[in-house]
């Protein structure tokens, strides 16, 4: 008696059991690939301070088209990994944000991603277009502001020091000694293995101001043998000169990026300058608003004597793109597109503090809350020749984390110039 | 005679009544257990193997490659260091965490004054999470503005992220600082069960403080001892949110544990075979070494520490 029972509680528990599997496995089913021409778009985005702006965007289509955008606000962390997960899956987005370059290089290999219409490249700068083309395919278009890469200083340091920021790499090694006598640290840089990002960045300049762009535009197109270039090599050597000789001071490799970290050596004063993308504004500012308005200067990275590039190239995040795959029904999201640079999408980043690079922005930058440091920067990308986007968003995650994993042990000393370009070349046999 | 005879068909009833309750459910009864534990880790474990004989990007559909990335893996220098890395932790966290959560455990098991509070002070690391345990300390760490910057005389330049030393010390650090609440906890409950009469004979006899806990509660304390070990062990093996915040594996490849190594691999670099063969061979050294730390203590005869009281 006692045993039938068990057996039909037994039975009920696996029926049950049965069930739950059952539910867990439907749960990854729907979306699928766009039938019609309009419809509605799933549209990912990055959670930042702009996100209003684009929600803006977002309603005035919703509320004017036949089709309908669906906007995801997605934390920065994951955010990569999730839509790589999503983009091998059938729950793949219409349209995405993405940083451009070697981040999209995977997707449009594997035909995920829409090729877009020509005409919308003379809405925006060149030098912020380059990232946006893959394999010659324009397949990203900006969203964002511009991020460029330059000397940040602390002006009362140098006041004090009575000496002026450098233009020149004998500038430079100059200021090194000067602010190393003081026991000031001349540059801070983040040497902590979670923001080796921070060190790639003189990487960058160093290259570009050797070897001019063409160098780097090789590597990120598939040839991995140029990294034999003897501008890669001398670079090195230099980055272990300004190591040596204490320009980092001697403890850069516990130090953390940002707040708490180089953002807060350079308001206190205990380093002189810091090289760091456009966003350093932001975060001395909501540091210390008052070292930001009037204590924080910046100038363009120095130009290197007998170097081939251009003094006027910079590096860093061209600006942030959006990007359709083949589960958008297409007109809907070429549609939404030409909402990026409306006047008032352009208007709205630029009250976030943003620069964004449309060709009618020039005007709205008037509003921006500093207009000198925005138009700074405008002019800064305006008139570069050329503007390399960071290595590590270039390359993608495959090639692009190894690689900070080589500099950060240039940096730290535990490889030498010869053995980083060797460590490099060995990251793609 | 009789109430002799009702006495014993009475317990001769009782008896047949708690063998039927102390009779072992039925095979059925495992069922869902089974059932969940075979959807849930059988499942993906085969499917972690599989992976490991392809190539995938998890894009296009897996290549089938064999033994390859088996192959690369035992030629792969990065991986001895890693495996070499993880041991070194490994170790250092049992060493740190073991002694002083057993003192703290029995500490806290007694009737002091202060005991409730300060035991609530000693607990509460366990109530953070891991991700805010590891930016708290990064912040504490920093050479410039933390504590290393106060104690400049100890340690110098205070550059305890940038060698290799300096890392695995601080993780080790900080992995203690959070699991030691953890362990006490458990040390705490098996130091209460020890009979006081144990310390009361002891006492009788002239055994001090130091004789008592060397002779009597390390001894009763043996099957708490095999289970937190095995938790730091098993634990050990599978963490890597705490160096993915506070070192990211560096500097350089310095603190590359094998779980990093596998996240990297899988989640940075996209090389979803070569990551499974690295999750593979951390299920064998996981299952291995609960085996071993069962055979060697003999947990699997669970003879109780109170046997013959």
């Amino acid at each position: 008696m006692m045993n039938s029972i068990s057996r039909k509680r037994a039975c009920a528990t696996l029926v049950v059991s049965a069930a739950l599997v059952v539910t867990a496995a439907g749960c990854g089913s729907s979306a699928g690939s766009a039938k019609s021409a309009t419809g509605s778009v799933q549209f990912w985005t990055l959670q930042d301070p702009t996100n209003s702006v684009q929600q803006a965007a977002v309603d005035s289509y919703n509320s004017a088209g036949p089709g309908k955008v669906a906007m995801s606000v997605i934390a920065t962390d994951g955010f990569k990994d999730k839509l790589r997960t999503a983009m091998g899956s059938s729950l793949m987005p219409g349209i995405f944000f993405n940083w451009g370059g070697g981040s999209l290089t995977d997707y449009v290999r594997a035909g995920k991603l829409v090729t877009l219409d020509p005409a919308l490249k003379s809405q925006f700068l060149p030098s912020a277009l380059q990232a946006g083309t893959v394999d010659g395919k324009l397949v990203g278009i900006p969203a964002r502001g511009t991020q460029p890469v330059f000397l940040f200083y602390n002006k009362k340091v140098f006041t004090d020091a009575g000496v002026q920021p450098p233009t020149t790499w004998a500038d430079l090694t100059n200021l090194v000694q000067v602010f190393k006598g003081k026991g000031i640290t001349p540059f801070a840089v983040a040497g902590n293995a979670t923001s080796s990002w921070t060190e790639l960045m003189w990487i960058e300049y160093l290259v570009d101001r050797l070897a001019g762009p063409g160098l780097f535009q090789k590597i990120a197109a598939g040839d991995w043998s140029q990294w034999k270039d003897p501008a890669i090599l001398k670079t090195a050597q230099m980055v272990k000169g300004l190591v040596d000789s204490g320009a980092f001071g001697s403890n850069f490799a516990s130090v953390s990026y940002g707040a708490g970290g180089t953002s807060t050596l350079l308001d206190k004063g205990k380093a002189a300058m810091v090289l760091m993308g456009s966003w350093e504004y932001a975060t001395q500012q909501s540091a210390d608003p008052a070292f930001a308005k009037d204590g924080l200067g910046y100038l363009p990275f120095p130009s290197v004597e007998g170097g081939k590039g251009d003094p006027a190239d910079v590096v860093g995040n061209p600006t942030n793109y959006l990007s359709v795959t083949t589960a958008a029904p297409a007109t809907t999201a070429a549609d939404f597109l030409k909402t990026t640079y409306s006047d008032s999408y352009v208007a709205g980043l630029v009250a976030k503090g943003e620069v964004p690079v449309t060709v009618n922005a020039k005007q709205a930058l008037a509003k921006a809350p500093d207009p000198t440091y925005a138009g700074f920067q405008y002019d800064l990308v305006q008139k570069a020749p050329a503007f390399t986007q960071s290595w590590d968003q270039a390359l993608g995650l495959t090639l692009g984390t190894p690689l900070l994993t080589e500099i950060q042990r240039l940096f730290n000393g535990q490889d030498s110039p010869e053995q980083f370009v060797s460590g490099v070349l060995a990251i793609k046999p | 005679m009789v109430s002799v005879t009702s006495s014993r068909l009475v317990r001769n009833r009782e008896a047949r009544r708690a063998t039927l309750a102390l009779e072992r459910p039925g095979v059925a009864w495992a069922v869902p257990g089974l059932l969940f534990f075979a959807v849930f880790a059988l499942a993906p474990m085969a499917g972690v193997v599989y992976l490991s004989l392809t190539s995938w990007d998890g894009l296009s559909a897996p290549q089938f490659t064999g033994l390859h990335n088996w192959s690369r893996f035992l030629s792969d220098g990065q991986m001895w260091q890693s495996t070499l890395v993880t041991a070194v932790l490994l170790v250092g966290n049992i060493a740190v965490q073991a002694p002083i959560s057993i003192l703290l455990g029995v500490w806290s098991a007694g009737h002091q004054r202060n005991r409730a509070v300060l035991s609530a002070i000693f607990f509460l690391p366990l109530l953070l999470s891991t991700a805010a345990t590891a930016v708290m300390w990064r912040q504490l760490l920093d050479p410039n503005f933390g504590v290393p910057a106060e104690l400049a005389g100890l340690l110098g330049s205070a550059n305890l992220l940038g060698s290799q030393g300096g890392a695995v010390a601080c993780l080790v650090l900080v992995t203690s600082w959070q699991f030691i609440p953890f362990h006490t906890l458990l040390y705490q409950g098996a130091a209460r069960t020890v009979p006081e009469t144990l310390y009361q004979a002891a006492a009788i006899d002239g055994a001090g403080r130091a004789r008592q806990f060397f002779h009597i509660t390390l001894p009763q304390l043996r099957n708490t001892i095999v289970t937190s070990t095995t938790f730091m062990l098993v634990g050990g093996l599978t963490t890597f949110d705490i160096v993915l915040l506070l070192t990211n594996g560096g500097p350089g490849t310095d603190t590359s544990i094998l779980p990093f190594t596998m996240y990297q691999t899988a989640f940075r670099t996209y090389d979803y075979g070569y990551a499974s063969v690295i999750a593979s061979f951390l299920l064998l050294l996981a299952t291995g070494a609960s085996f071993v730390m069962v055979k060697l203590s003999g947990y699997d005869k669970m003879t109780s520490t109170l046997e013959g009281m």
